[in-house]
């Protein structure tokens, strides 16, 4: 029959397509696993306690390309007993890192203020280590009205 | 060209804990956006941010594409001595910016 081959090709390529069409959104976004991920390979198997880490950011979000995010941990920053690190992560954007900052006594206070992008409504979690390696969070969720990353405005 | 803006005191007293912010112009882009042509446009972003005292390194900031255009730091630091206190960027097809201020800690 002529029209089995056509009919078998157009299946095939329909199949290929949709398959092509998928794969690349599934690999592109973050998701809450690739984020858990993510905070693990920075934790290890150590607990991760709530609180001493204030996450301020707006709660209703009108352009995800410049979000202010400010990240405050409590406590002394001497040489005994300091913050060593601040990791800050989210689970929707195509990678789960934001950034790793990497602080000492001579910062005087574990403060650190940035812009960041946010790709869709979504918890950000911010990760403080200290030098005796403990390891503090605190989360924020975001609506995010305008996403990043979606044209090229140029 | 680049066009760096650095906000910090020039004054200070020993041990007092100051405020440094640091922009960067730059477009940080993610390499996740397809431009006009449907391609995507190859990731440029700046990598890392270290900020140093006389040059010891007091605070260093990895970045990744989630920070927004025109990366703005803020951060804190003790006053120890005079001298400059130095801010660098480095990142994609190399990328590298310095600049520096000098204050007085009396």
């Amino acid at each position: 029959m002529p029209g089995t081959k056509e009919g078998t090709t157009r299946r095939t390529f329909i199949v290929g397509a949709a398959l092509v069409s998928v794969l690349p959104l599934a690999s592109a976004r973050a998701t809450p696993e690739a984020m858990a991920a993510a905070i693990k390979e920075v934790v290890g198997d150590n607990a991760i306690r709530e609180g001493r880490v204030t996450l301020d950011l707006p709660p209703l979000i009108e352009n995800g390309n410049a979000v202010p995010l400010t990240v405050s941990v409590e406590g002394p920053m001497s040489e005994a007993d300091h913050i060593k690190a601040i990791h800050v992560f989210n689970e929707k954007n195509p990678q789960p890192h934001v950034f790793d900052a990497r602080l000492g006594p001579r910062n005087g206070k574990a403060v650190i203020g940035t812009r960041i992008k946010l790709g869709d409504s979504q918890k950000i979690v911010a990760i403080a280590e200290t030098n005796k390696g403990e390891f503090f969070s605190a989360s924020a969720d975001v609506i995010v009205t305008l996403a990043a990353c979606l044209e090229d405005l140029t | 060209m680049t066009q760096v803006l650095i906000n910090a005191p020039k004054t200070a007293k020993k041990g007092e804990v100051i405020e440094l912010k640091a922009l960067i112009l730059h477009v940080m882009e993610t390499g996740f956006r397809p431009g006009t042509n449907g391609r995507i446009i190859p990731r440029n972003i700046i990598e890392r941010f270290t900020a140093s005292w006389n040059g010891a390194e007091i605070f260093r900031m990895d970045f990744s594409p989630a920070i927004a255009a025109n990366p703005f730091v803020s951060f804190f630091a003790v006053a120890s001595e005079s001298g400059k206190i130095s801010f660098r960027w480095t990142g994609d097809e190399g990328f590298a910016v310095e600049e520096s201020v000098a204050i007085d800690v009396a």
